[in-house]
């Protein structure tokens, strides 16, 4: 029933063309959300960054360099610009590169990303759950501060770098931007890109798909990564104050774009690609995250073509299944015991005969022996009585003998 | 006035970049508005009703083209026994740079047979399958190109023949009023007149309130909007449900080329507000209201739906322990009770056998001493 889509001419205006407005109505009165990690060694500027960027003085403290181990710290403040109104969460990495070893100084990002993206796959996945009501906390930016070096990357920068590009979009910012001339500036910066492409490091790359903002995106692409100067000192410069570094032989204005590229961060950062930001989080990290942790829980995708009618019917099939392998091992199992029983009732049989063997042989033991023990009585009797008799016998010889002795005797002495 | 200018957006003006307290997150909406144009949009939107009532008249006159070319029009012998269908036409139309691909989705039957009971259940079910795509689609591991086939609001037509509601409104929209935005209009509201219009709009209103029906709502403009937005906001919830009047035809009336009806006794002019309600009608749908339909279907409507859906499966689940979900969902809680019994029944039956083996075996071992 499904006609092909076909575009249509209008006959005149509809108004349909508000569908645009009609969202960005509701975003405003929904409220943006925007997350930053910064990640960079101590003292190396990424607090007083964020203060120049969003033009507010967030809490910061000093860090010491004498932390064990890699923490993140994560703060969210409310802004306003114009009817704008945006809940910006920072996260500073605390004691990042001050370690004897570093080799496991990545983990504690890569696990707060993963952690943020866990929330909401947890969200995500409840039965009752409201998504449009829910604080994405995922991470939409990390800057990476470079140490202004001079030469190239750390190899901490490479190691972490790498361990992060494919869970959040990345942007290297050169710190301190203030201690490279411009000549060295422009070497670093190949130095640098030339090291992440040949190491495979993907970063953050502006969008070029938008006519709208093509041009602008392109061209930035080419400056990165920028080098940028912090501060929330104003100096006089000409008539106005500005927010600037001030040295014995000169003043570094943070706003000049022939100063650095800070004017250039903040153009890219929130005035064009904030949003692209997002989306790109949303629907390329995220997507991953997720698809390897469902992947993991055992999840499979069928290819379109054998996708069963209904979800109901899908389910259906597995319960099926699950029943007759249950039916199946029931019946096994029943099988198995009355196997046993049977084993065990002959094994009872076996030794009730062999015990009524052995009764019975005992038995004839018994009567031979009593047969012989009977005979030998009888015997034993018979000695008896023929040795009575003769016993008998001899008394009587022995009393005649005796009498006619006394006789002789008697007749001896007339 | 609201019904024939532009739209307002509240995005602020693109800021000075060299005041002082200039950050830049203002362009934000900017940023939105333009990622959206670039995206495109989409909208689902079905008509209910029975035959003859100008449904289709009005989706031409609403977009100002003729979906319907070359269609078949069903004489009464061959309704008698007919079946609700379920047609969709989706085009592509584009106005100042704005993408939108518009589905109409037809419900050709419904209302028309001579036994009309169930004659929703074609509808909820195409609905609950357009749910069911989506929620499969969202749940899968590849969600790179979802659709949105989701129906976002349902034209229902009264016919203003009647007193008021009959059987087969009460029902159909008490139906569909969890499923759907459901609007309901007065269909070929020129037989009416404004009096007639008036009470009939009343009893409509009695009527869906006594019967629960849940209809969609506009939501209640800003506080901050100016009064004489607020007071056009005010009329247009007051003159709900819209009488409507549709025309595939151009007259001419009063000087101008207009879509309307030609009677003898004058001409019917659709977009005239004070003809009918077809410029509210078309402004709250498209011109103010088309994304917070969009925004309610999702949030509410389909969530509704999926959380439901998860609970028959988990309750099946349950009681069959250990099945493996086909999409995933968070692991459940404890199993209920009635597995409890079964899985402490089956223990004990276990033990039991254990015992008797155990006998026997003893009873063997002392045979032999």
């Amino acid at each position: 029933q499904d006609k092909n889509i076909r575009p249509l001419n209008l006959a005149g205006h509809v108004g349909f063309d508000s569908l645009p407005d009609q969202l960005v109505n509701k975003s405003i009165c929904q409220g943006f959300c925007f997350n930053i990690l910064c990640i960079g060694e101590t003292g190396i500027g990424k607090s007083t960054l964020m203060d120049t960027l969003f033009n507010t003085n967030f809490e910061n403290f000093e860090s010491s360099h004498f932390e064990p181990q890699v923490k993140l710290r994560a703060q969210t403040y409310d802004l306003q610009e114009s009817n704008v109104r945006l809940r910006l969460t920072v996260v500073n990495t605390v004691g990042f590169g001050d370690q004897m070893n570093k080799q496991e100084s990545y983990q504690p990002v890569v696990d707060y990303i993963d952690r943020q993206f866990e929330s909401y796959l947890q969200e995500e996945l409840k039965i009752k759950r409201s998504l449009h009501n829910y604080h994405d906390s995922r991470v939409h930016a990390c800057l990476y501060f470079i140490s202004p070096s001079g030469h190239s990357l750390k190899s901490l920068d490479l190691v972490t770098m790498k361990k992060l590009d494919s869970k959040v979009n990345i942007i290297p910012v050169i710190a301190k931007a203030d201690t490279i001339s411009k000549s060295e500036l422009h070497k670093f910066k190949i130095k640098i890109m030339s090291e992440l492409v040949s190491n495979g490091v993907q970063i953050y790359q502006f969008p070029i798909d938008d006519e709208t903002v093509a041009k602008v995106n392109t061209s930035m692409n080419g400056h990165l990564p920028f080098a940028v100067v912090g501060s929330t000192e104003e100096v006089m410069v000409g008539n106005k104050m500005v927010k600037a570094r001030q040295y014995p032989w000169g003043i570094v204005q943070v706003e000049n774009e022939s100063h650095c590229d800070f004017m250039k961060l903040r153009e890219m950062l929130i005035c064009v690609n904030m949003e692209d930001l997002r989306e790109q989080t949303h629907t390329r990290h995220y997507e991953l995250y997720r698809r390897c942790k469902l992947e993991e829980m055992g999840f499979k995708d069928t290819d379109p073509e054998c996708k069963p009618v209904s979800l109901q019917e899908t389910y259906e099939a597995k319960r099926q299944e699950f029943l007759l392998e249950l039916q199946r091992r029931e019946d096994e199992m029943r099988q198995m015991f009355v196997q046993r029983v049977k084993e065990k009732e002959a094994e009872l049989k076996d030794a009730e005969r062999e015990l009524q063997s052995r009764f019975e042989q005992l038995k004839r033991l018994h009567a031979d022996e009593k047969a012989t023990l009977e005979d030998k009585k009888k015997a034993l009797e018979e000695d008896q009585v023929s040795f009575g008799k003769r016993r008998a016998a001899a008394q009587l010889l022995q009393g005649q003998s005796l009498t006619a002795n006394g006789k002789k005797d008697k007749d001896r002495k007339k | 006035n609201m019904s024939g200018s532009r739209y307002r957006s509240r995005a602020p003006r693109a800021g000075k970049s060299h005041e002082k307290e200039y950050v830049g997150f203002a362009s934000l909406p900017n940023q939105l508005h333009r990622k959206s144009v670039k995206k495109g949009f989409d909208f689902t939107l079905m008509v209910a009703g029975e035959s003859g009532l100008g449904k289709s008249t009005l989706v031409n006159s609403l977009f100002l083209t003729d979906l319907h070319k070359d269609r078949k029009l069903l004489n009464a012998e061959e309704r008698i026994s007919q079946t609700v269908e379920i047609t969709k036409h989706t085009v592509d139309i584009e106005e100042k740079g704005v993408k939108l691909k518009l589905t109409i989705v037809d419900t050709p039957g419904f209302g028309d047979a001579v036994n009309n009971t169930e004659c929703w259940r074609p509808v909820t079910d195409y609905i609950n399958q357009q749910f069911e795509q989506y929620f499969r689609d969202e749940s899968g591991l590849n969600r790179k190109n979802i659709q949105d086939n989701r129906v976002h609001c349902c034209l229902y037509f009264i016919p203003p023949f009647g007193h008021g509601l009959r059987p087969v409104d009460i029902e159909f929209m008490k139906i569909l009023m969890d499923k759907v935005n459901v609007v309901p209009l007065i269909a070929k509201a020129d037989c009416l007149t404004p009096g007639e219009i008036r009470k009939f709009k009343e009893r409509l209103r009695e009527e869906i309130d006594k019967c629960g029906i849940k209809i969609y709502q506009f939501p209640d403009c800003d506080s901050d909007e100016d009064e004489e937005f607020k007071q056009q906001d005010r009329e247009l919830k007051e003159s709900t449900p819209f009488a409507v009047i549709g025309s595939n035809t151009v007259v001419e009336a009063r000087g101008q080329r207009v879509r309307g009806r030609l009677y003898p006794w004058g001409i019917v002019e659709v977009e005239n507000p004070a003809h009918c309600d077809f410029v509210k009608l078309r402004t709250m749908l498209i011109r103010t209201h088309m994304h917070d339909l969009k925004d309610i279907t999702n949030d509410c409507h389909y969530e509704n739906y999926r959380a439901q859906c998860i609970q028959t499966m988990a309750s099946k689940m349950s009681s069959d322990n250990r099945v493996e979900s086909p999409i995933p969902i968070l692991p459940l809680s404890t199993p209920d009770v009635e597995t409890e019994k079964l899985i402490k029944k089956k223990d004990e039956e276990l033990k039991r056998m254990q015992q008797m083996l155990q006998k026997m075996q003893q009873q063997m071992h002392e045979q032999d001493l």
